[in-house]
């Protein structure tokens, strides 16, 4: 690690001063990514500004049918918090999965969104349940958030705050997990919201996307075998030593087909 | 440098540490608890597996600064002073849940919170799994890994089911 300045502010507005007085900082939520960065010198932040002392990024309120998570609550409580399990029961689970027990005692729900890995797990919970973002600036719903590949909405200096997901009538979550990593192959979060239905991808493309066709075949019959004839074309799907393309587009189909057999 | 006050062990240290500094070289470096191991320091193999604030967390992957105010047990507060085992410890001599013991630390405090985490629940071996999977071991091929756990949260008081025929 190239050496970096370390500030712990204590409230969002503080977090923001830091980083104004200095753009080539970085904010640091569990390190679970960034940390692995610094160390193969990736990255070189003058500073690390650490939020873990903001109050403002803790809690989980389930109120008004909407479940809100802090971007700094870490991915453990999430799995074992006892109001999502009730609300989002596909939340928990997804929350439940991500990398091993030591990645989710650290890793939080801003810090994944943040960084927008195309293989993370979060971005489909939020695509997926059509979540809204809250950052120290203002609100950015799910379709607007995730722009590329670890690339999103987000401006430099801007924190995310919360997110609020919207109880959905029922949903599941399905993932192909690489058996290293546990990162994502392929994920499936497949909803039945207020809004309608929705299919959301992550690991497959540079970043998690909607499957169109599944929706309104889901829409039209919410059971496995409406599934059964579509396909996704693989064209600007990812290929790399874990999965062709081609591959990945068959997984999206049995993850989609796994997640809605579980709930219809 | 930054001032940091870490409980480590129930004994209180202060420190002046760079920013950079990884927990687990201030415990094994400053501290000179070289129980705690670095096998891969890529967040992968968990030998760094050490306890903050009672939390499983890979000290290869967490800032020194990160656990200023906070409580860090390593495997060297495991066994009791007079050098007893923990019943966990135990459990992995009595079940051969070792072979060249590098990653053995990590794996100890990972399935203390594993008991923990699952107090007032039934422990299967699916469970046990699952909450391996940030440990790796070269050795063993893990079945005398679940097989010390199981035996080792039994002990600890963890009512423990299924174990498919292994205890
Ligand atoms: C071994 C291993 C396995 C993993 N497996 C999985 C997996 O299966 N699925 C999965 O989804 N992820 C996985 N991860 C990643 C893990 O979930 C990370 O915790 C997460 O991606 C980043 O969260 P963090 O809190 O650690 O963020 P950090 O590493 O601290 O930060 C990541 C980035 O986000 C920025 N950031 C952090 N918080 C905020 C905020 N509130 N506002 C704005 N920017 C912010 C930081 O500046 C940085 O650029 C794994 C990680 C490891 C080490
Ligand atoms: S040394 Fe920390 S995870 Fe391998
Ligand atoms: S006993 Fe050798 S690595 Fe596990």
């Amino acid at each position: 690690m190239y050496a970096f300045d370390y500030k712990r502010p204590k409230t969002v507005a503080e977090a923001e001063a830091a980083f104004a007085a200095d753009s080539d900082a970085a904010f640091l939520a569990g390190g679970q990514t960034l940390i692995p960065t610094l160390k193969q010198r990736l990255r070189q932040p003058s500073a690390l500004i650490d939020l873990a002392a903001l109050d403002a990024l803790k809690g989980i309120t389930v109120a008004d049918g909407i479940v809100t998570i802090g971007a700094g609550v870490c991915h453990a409580d999430v799995a074992v918090s006892a109001d999502v399990r009730k609300a989002i029961p596909a939340l928990a689970d997804l929350a439940a999965q991500v990398g091993d027990p030591q990645v989710r005692n650290r890793g939080t729900l801003g810090g994944s969104i943040a960084n927008n890995d195309p293989a993370a797990d979060y971005p489909a919970a939020v695509v997926g349940l059509d979540a809204t973002v809250h950052t120290s600036r203002r609100e950015i719903a799910a379709a607007a958030f995730f722009t590329g590949m670890f690339e999103t909405a987000l401006e430099p200096g801007e924190l995310v705050v919360k997110v609020s997901f919207p109880i959905p009538r029922r949903a599941a979550y399905q993932k192909f997990r690489n058996p290293a990593s546990r990162y994502a192959v392929v994920g499936v979060m497949v909803a039945e919201t207020a809004g309608g239905m929705r299919v959301a991808v992550t690991g497959a493309g540079p970043c998690v996307f909607r499957v169109p066709t599944m929706e309104a075949a889901l829409a039209m019959n919410f059971s496995a075998g409406a599934l059964q004839n579509i396909q996704v074309p693989p064209d600007d799907l990812n290929a790399d030593l874990h999965a062709t393309s081609e591959y990945r587009a068959h997984l999206i189909g049995v993850m989609a087909t796994r997640a809605v057999a579980s709930i219809a | 440098m930054i001032d940091v006050t870490i409980t480590v062990n129930g004994e209180t240290k202060t420190a002046s540490v760079e920013p950079r500094l990884l927990l687990v070289d201030y415990l094994r470096e400053t501290l000179k608890l070289t129980g705690t191991h670095v096998g891969c320091d890529t967040s992968q193999c968990g030998a760094c597996t050490v306890q903050l604030d009672g939390r499983s967390v890979k000290a290869c992957t967490t800032l020194a600064v990160q656990a200023d105010g906070a409580r860090v047990a390593t495997i060297e507060s495991v066994a009791a002073k007079d050098g007893t085992l923990h019943p966990m410890q135990a459990a992995f001599r009595e079940h051969h849940g070792l072979q060249c013991g590098f990653c053995t630390p990590g794996m100890i405090m990972s399935a203390l919170a594993l008991v923990e985490r699952n107090r007032g629940a039934v422990l299967t071996e699916a469970v046990i799994r699952h909450e391996l999977e940030g440990n790796l071991c070269r050795c063993t091929g893990y079945q005398s890994i679940v097989k010390s756990i199981a035996a080792g949260a039994k002990a600890m008081g963890l009512a423990v089911g299924d174990l498919a025929g292994n205890i």
